[in-house]
């Protein structure tokens, strides 16, 4: 499948794979902004602007902004993580030059003060969702447990306070620090026709402004190694978070580690799963690798009754030990192997999917990656590979956090939290 | 672009649809098995889930870890889940390892283990899937709209009870995997990089010689209360609403989906522009349409701060009682654009076809051809949603709530 790639004069930068069979197009605009580029004050702005920007530019209400995108019934959204934020749509291919025309539009918003105090509403409520959400609130709480004062432990919802003190002059700020044309990349696979795509997006973002990019504060960090309970009496499950380093997401041990984390701790077949789930332990348990620039992480979770919940951790930490001594065996590494290979070919098939691997490679590894380039990169991971991995990055040196009924949780090893 | 879509029954009464989609690599399966969560016994709430788990701690000549390795090896993305009606098996894999795949499905259906030393685990795991929805407000409050707007047992949640899975004993288990894990009825899809002689010679000789039926007889108890509040310290107060529509098959059916995609099927719909958008109440609100054979319903559901939530239920009640006030041409042109637009992505992915195909299969016994759907979503006007609001309209409301207090509605 062909690929190609434009810059405009203002630093904006446009790739694309076109797939003549494909039924549809999908495209997205990617920030290189997220939670790690707030200061203390911005928390949460970062996700609150991603919502901003669908409220209305100069050309559109808000409601237009939303009819607009329906009358051409794109599957649309927009997502925010630790150093990105995207803004993606899959539309019929007749329907991309009206995409592209809301997109590039609702780039550039307005962020009028009354939306502004609409939608701070809604970001409450969404960070009230989460709250009720034991795991999802104990997986935010062990980031920052884990990477203590580095940004990548930042919220990225933030506070009901954080989101109430925030003025709109101040995410106007941050909006013109980090959407300046450099900082984006617009991504399009499916099909699509390549000039007139890159016309569309110039004549819509050619006159953007320019600046400088960049983050500060890229250090690989190996995480605090605290151990912390929380205890709320009114959850019902213990929920467990682990967190240990992994190699940053331009490292060439990105997908070892990858194979690894699925090895250790995907939903079937895994350490984990016949250490805790098969036996009835946990109702889930699973380690994951996350890649982020500079460093990486593995997140090793699990959900439990409470007065189980101490043993589980014992276990855990005895397949992360054993992991880490042994390493893991050829029959694993194949297996692990096999489900990602099929998930990548699964993954790129649509053209949603396959926009945003293309977008996400052409950030974290500079350049562009075909579905083959992937499918090779996993074929040539040795044992020796994973061996490195955890050579560098051991996994049994955790960061632990709890969140559940537990009053007490004693950490294996140790004299025990309060 | 009409797909090529295949079908065969079998003499035992399993029926085998495909869909051959050239364009991708891969391919998915999807068994229904006519062993949903209405079959459990009511004293034994839980069951079809525990077998469901159990099932595949292996099967033929593989043992559990055996079996879960030959499934991880190729590939497979799976899932088994226990519905109201069947249970489903699904897998995605590329499309070479697809024979494979469907040789140790056969094992897990037609000759699995149940082996004994697995169900004390079995039986945790369930417990703990229930004690975890308590940590899911979300997916409790809505269990619980089922439970209080359905009968018995069409009200069950695959979860179940915890004297009922308490109660699950081996014997029991062996029995009812005998009583509904049967060929006739049973329905396998199978969208993708396919072709389709080989693949019904393989199922033909991995089914063909399974014989007999499966008991799928049940007697509805009488309709529950239809308003209830569960007290819970929660950050946001949790809104189920439900009330009745017409089902799949239905004359009305494509007017109906209209008009819930009227109310949300989009960002520019009804609920979530004047819950969310003009007030700011929610994250989330929706509707959805869901159908059994011969009813169907309109789900509602919204999640707000406690001090604010009543204000939720009153706007959302408010759209509701205002569909049969008629909707607007500039609506219906956009629901149409959002259905169209799925109808053909889903063209692009093989676990939405295989879905779709067997869904059709079970509820109208044929499988709608892209044709036909199309038209039917081009023949949606103003005038026909409205006329369908109107004889239908949203009325006899059930609604649960479940947070710190209850509300009025």
């Amino acid at each position: 499948m062909p690929f190609h790639r434009h810059t405009l004069s203002n630093g904006l930068q446009i790739i694309g794979e076109s797939s003549p069979s494909a039924r549809s197009a999908a495209l997205g605009f990617f920030v290189r902004t997220g939670s790690r580029d707030e200061t203390v004050e911005e928390c949460g702005v970062t996700h609150f602007l991603e919502h901003m920007v669908f409220k209305g530019t100069p050309r559109r209400t808000a409601f237009d902004v939303n009819r607009d995108f329906d009358a051409i019934g794109a599957d649309y959204n927009a997502f925010t993580s630790e150093e990105t934020t995207v803004f993606h749509a899959a539309v019929l291919p007749e329907y991309l030059p009206q995409a592209v025309d809301l997109l590039a539009d609702i780039m550039r918003p307005s962020l009028r003060q009354e939306d502004f105090e609409m939608e701070k509403q809604v970001i409450i409520e969404e960070i009230g969702m989460y709250e009720d959400q034991p795991m999802w609130s104990a997986y935010d709480r062990a980031k920052r447990l884990y990477f203590a004062d580095h940004n990548l432990g930042n919220s990225i919802l933030g506070t009901p306070q954080s989101i109430t003190d925030l003025t709109r002059d101040q995410m106007h700020a941050y909006f013109q620090r980090r959407y300046v044309a450099p900082n984006l990349l617009v991504a399009v696979a499916g099909n699509i026709d390549w000039p007139a795509f890159v016309a569309l997006v110039e004549k819509q973002c050619g006159q953007w402004e320019s600046g400088p990019i960049g983050r500060d504060g890229l250090v690989e960090t190996n995480g605090s190694c605290r151990f912390e309970l929380l205890t709320k009496e009114k959850v019902a499950q213990e929920h467990v978070i682990l967190i240990s380093s992994g190699p940053p997401a331009d490292s060439p041990l990105r997908h070892a580690a990858d194979l690894l984390g699925m090895a250790v701790g995907d939903d079937s077949g895994s350490r984990l799963y016949w250490a805790l789930v098969d036996p009835g332990l946990a109702d889930s348990a699973d380690c994951s690798f996350h890649e982020y620039e500079g460093t990486g992480a593995f997140y090793t979770s699990f959900s439990c009754q409470p007065e189980q919940s101490e043993e589980d951790l014992e276990l855990v930490l005895d397949v992360l030990r054993d992991v880490q001594d042994n390493g893991i065996s050829e029959e694993e590494l194949n297996q692990a192997r096999n489900k990602v290979l099929s998930r990548v070919v699964r993954g790129s098939e649509r053209p949603k999917g396959r926009m945003m691997a293309l977008g996400m490679n052409w950030i974290y590894q500079h350049g562009y990656r075909s579905v083959d380039d992937d499918l090779r990169a996993y074929e040539t991971v040795t044992l020796e590979t994973i061996d490195e991995v955890l050579e560098r990055y051991p996994l049994d040196r955790a960061t632990t956090f709890a969140l559940g009924p537990l009053a007490k949780l004693s950490l294996p090893g140790s004299n025990g939290a309060k | 672009m009409q797909p090529e879509v295949y079908r065969h029954t079998f003499a035992n009464g399993m029926t085998l649809l495909a869909e051959r989609m050239e364009h991708v690599r891969s391919a998915a399966l999807n068994f229904l098995v006519p062993a949903g969560c209405i079959h459990d016994p009511s004293d034994r709430l839980g069951l079809g889930a525990v077998l469901a788990d159990l099932i595949t701690r292996g099967a033929g000549k593989r043992d559990s870890r055996e079996l879960t390795l030959a499934l991880d090896n190729l590939g497979l993305d799976r899932s088994e889940s226990v519905g109201l009606m069947h249970t489903r098996f699904w897998g995605a894999t590329v499309a070479r390892n697809l024979p494979a795949a469907l040789d140790l499905y056969a094992d897990i259906l037609r000759r699995p283990h149940l082996p004994d030393d697995e169900i004390d685990a079995v039986k945790a795991l369930a417990l703990q899937d229930l004690a975890g929805l308590e940590d899911e407000p979300r997916s409790k409050v809505l269990v619980e709209l089922r439970k209080h707007s359905y009968p018995t047992p069409l009200s069950n949640d695959h979860r179940g009870t915890v004297e009922g899975i308490e109660r699950l004993t081996a014997d029991g288990i062996r029995q009812q995997y005998r009583r509904l894990y049967q060929p006739a009825g049973l329905i396998l899809s199978v969208a993708g990089n396919i072709e389709w002689q080989p693949l019904l010679d393989r199922v033909g000789q991995l089914f063909g010689d399974w014989t007999g039926t499966a008991d799928t007889t049940y007697t509805l108890g009488p309709n529950p209360t239809n308003r209830a509040h569960l007290t819970k310290d929660l950050e946001q107060t949790q809104i189920g609403v439900v009330y009745d529509s017409v089902p799949i098959g239905h004359a009305d059916y494509y007017d109906a989906l209209g008009a819930v995609n009227v109310l949300s099927g989009n960002m520019s719909s009804r609920l979530f522009t004047e819950v969310r958008e003009k007030e700011g109440l929610c994250y989330s609100v929706w509707a959805t349409y869901q159908t059994l054979k011969d009813r169907a319903r309109v789900v509602c559901y919204a999640g707000s701060r406690n001090e604010r939530a009543q204000r939720t239920l009153d706007v959302l009640l408010r759209e509701l009682r205002r569909l049969p006030d008629g909707v607007e041409p500039d609506e219906v042109q956009r629901v149409q654009a959002g259905l169209k637009s799925s109808l053909i992505m889903q063209q692009e992915s093989t676990a939405g076809r295989a879905l779709s195909l067997a869904s059709d299969w079970y509820h109208l016994g044929r499988v709608r051809s892209f044709d036909e759907i199309r038209a039917a979503i081009d023949g949606l006007t103003p005038q026909s949603i409205g006329e369908h609001m109107r004889r239908c309209p949203p009325r006899d409301f059930t609604i649960v709530t479940l947070g710190p207090k209850p509300l009025v509605g």
